[in-house]
């Protein structure tokens, strides 16, 4: 990105405005829309303002890990398609691939959405196993809120396939659906200049050097946080980031009931 | 609350810092928390090859996070897995922000991390190894980054979590500091905590940070100062 573009986003910044005339912690437009891929368990495409992305669940089962014989498995998994960015490239997924996974996942994991003790079916022997996948279709910004967004709504939405105890009938999903105990929702602040942004575009995050993602449950508890970037942050912005996860970390949860 | 080893709520665990520790390296350092043990060595700046790979207008920071075979109870498979790419990229977004990367252009410096031994902690255990590497490599800083996890357990915010306190806590918080700036370079956070909490926490995890940085400027004297005298 060019200087002068990046000079001209902070200066706008400072003076609390936007390129696209939103406020600091406004969000774009958000449309979430369910079981959009047919033979996934579970699927959801959310769009915020031009970022796009699919994530589908799909299960399975299997040998559960042996340190907790009674508990499913969750799996998170993303892809950066060459098709949604200039920035993306073919090849094994990047660190910014991973690293988005792994934060997506640790919101799952660590607010216990899933209750996985119920997805035991025999203890040390099977277990569905559930994977949830992240495909970005285009890349305008803030990926992980998006991509978090996504997996809930994916997971939120899937029903279990048909099983005898011997096979899996795929295709054939049952109206059972997954023990889902909250929401986490994901909320991103991008320090642009001296201000914190909640929902920044792709021109925004390149006059950036610092972002913190701040995950929280329904009862308004974090269960995720990662700062990301080169750059430092003060106790002061974190304590604020905090503030304003929770507040549109609400917000957000609305859109999934 | 007693904990396992016997510390209180706010102590490290026994902390030794070492500066110049790999003859081969520009800068290097070795740092233990308890068990924990990391070793780190700086190489560069030196030529940036591939040449595509250049920046024009700063150095290009590698850091790699290993975990030796040996260091835990499980073998750990050789190579790089999900979680040690998610780590090499905190490591070094950690790092970032105290070297003059400036100074440098189109060169490269490498930061190798290896873990030899594992109990909790491992990844600010390293920070703190390549902070001291790359100042024992003369590289222009702003400053040291020191780097702790804290949590809570029970009702007590716990400092440098170890061992099955891992399990016990209510969230693992990893942070890096750099006390010259008061400012923080890495945060991450598993758990599941109120939003106050995680405040006492992090302020918990500043204080630790502030006592590792004094460890590690008493390294770098005890490693340069007689240098200098000579």
């Amino acid at each position: 990105m060019m200087i002068i573009q990046k000079n001209h986003i902070r200066g706008l910044a400072s003076a609390g405005k936007r390129m696209d005339g939103r406020k600091e912690d406004d969000f774009r437009e958000i449309k979430i829309e369910t079981g959009v891929i047919e033979n996934a368990e579970g699927s959801a495409k959310v769009s915020v303002g031009k970022t796009e992305i699919i994530a589908g669940v799909k299960m399975n089962i299997g040998e559960p890990f042996p340190d907790r014989p009674d508990e499913g498995i969750l799996m998170t998994g993303a892809e950066f398609s060459p098709l949604a960015s200039f920035e993306f490239e073919t090849g094994p997924p990047s660190e910014d691939a991973i690293e988005l996974a792994r934060v997506v996942d640790r919101g799952i994991r660590e607010s216990h959405m899933i209750d996985n003790k119920k997805l035991c079916i025999a203890e040390g022997e099977k277990v569905w196993m559930v994977f949830v996948d992240i495909h970005i279709l285009n890349h305008d910004g803030n990926l992980l809120d998006c991509a978090a967004l996504a997996a809930a709504a994916a997971l939120g939405h899937a029903k279990f396939p048909k099983y005898d105890g011997e096979k899996i009938e795929f295709g054939e999903k049952t109206d059972k659906g997954l023990p889902i105990t909250c929401k986490p929702i994901a909320v991103t602040l991008t320090k642009v200049g001296e201000k914190l942004l909640t929902d920044a575009t792709f021109e925004e995050e390149g006059a950036s050097d610092v972002k913190l993602t701040v995950t929280t449950k329904d009862d308004g508890n974090i269960c995720a946080i990662q700062k990301s970037g080169s750059g430092p942050l003060a106790f002061s912005e974190i304590e604020k980031a905090f503030e304003i996860s929770v507040r549109k970390g609400k917000e957000l949860r609305k859109l999934l009931e | 609350m007693a904990r396992e080893d016997g510390r209180k709520a706010d102590d490290l665990r026994p902390l030794v810092v070492k500066a110049g520790v790999i003859p081969n390296a520009n800068g290097s350092a070795y740092v233990s928390l308890g068990k924990t043990t990391a070793v780190a060595a700086v190489y560069g700046p030196r030529p940036m090859h591939p040449k595509h790979m250049q920046v024009s207008d700063r150095a290009y920071l590698k850091t790699v996070y290993n975990m030796v075979p040996f260091s835990t109870k499980e073998r750990v498979r050789p190579g790089p897995s999900r979680r040690s790419k998610e780590i090499c990229k905190v490591t070094r977004q950690a790092l970032e922000p105290a070297i003059f990367l400036d100074k440098f252009p189109k060169t490269r410096i490498d930061v190798y991390i290896d873990i030899i031994q594992a109990n909790a902690g491992t990844r600010t255990a390293g920070i703190n190894a390549a902070s001291v590497a790359l100042a024992d490599a003369g590289i222009p800083m702003r400053g040291l980054i020191a780097s702790v996890a804290a949590g809570k357990i029970g009702d007590e915010y716990t400092l440098d979590l170890a061992g099955k306190e891992e399990e016990a806590t209510d969230c693992d918080l990893p942070i890096a500091y750099m006390p010259e700036e008061e400012k923080i370079t890495l945060m991450q956070l598993d758990g599941d905590i109120s939003p106050e909490d995680t405040k006492n926490v992090v302020k918990l995890a500043i204080e630790g940070c502030k006592k590792i940085y004094a460890a590690q400027r008493k390294a770098l004297e005890d490693r340069w100062v007689p240098e200098v005298k000579k």
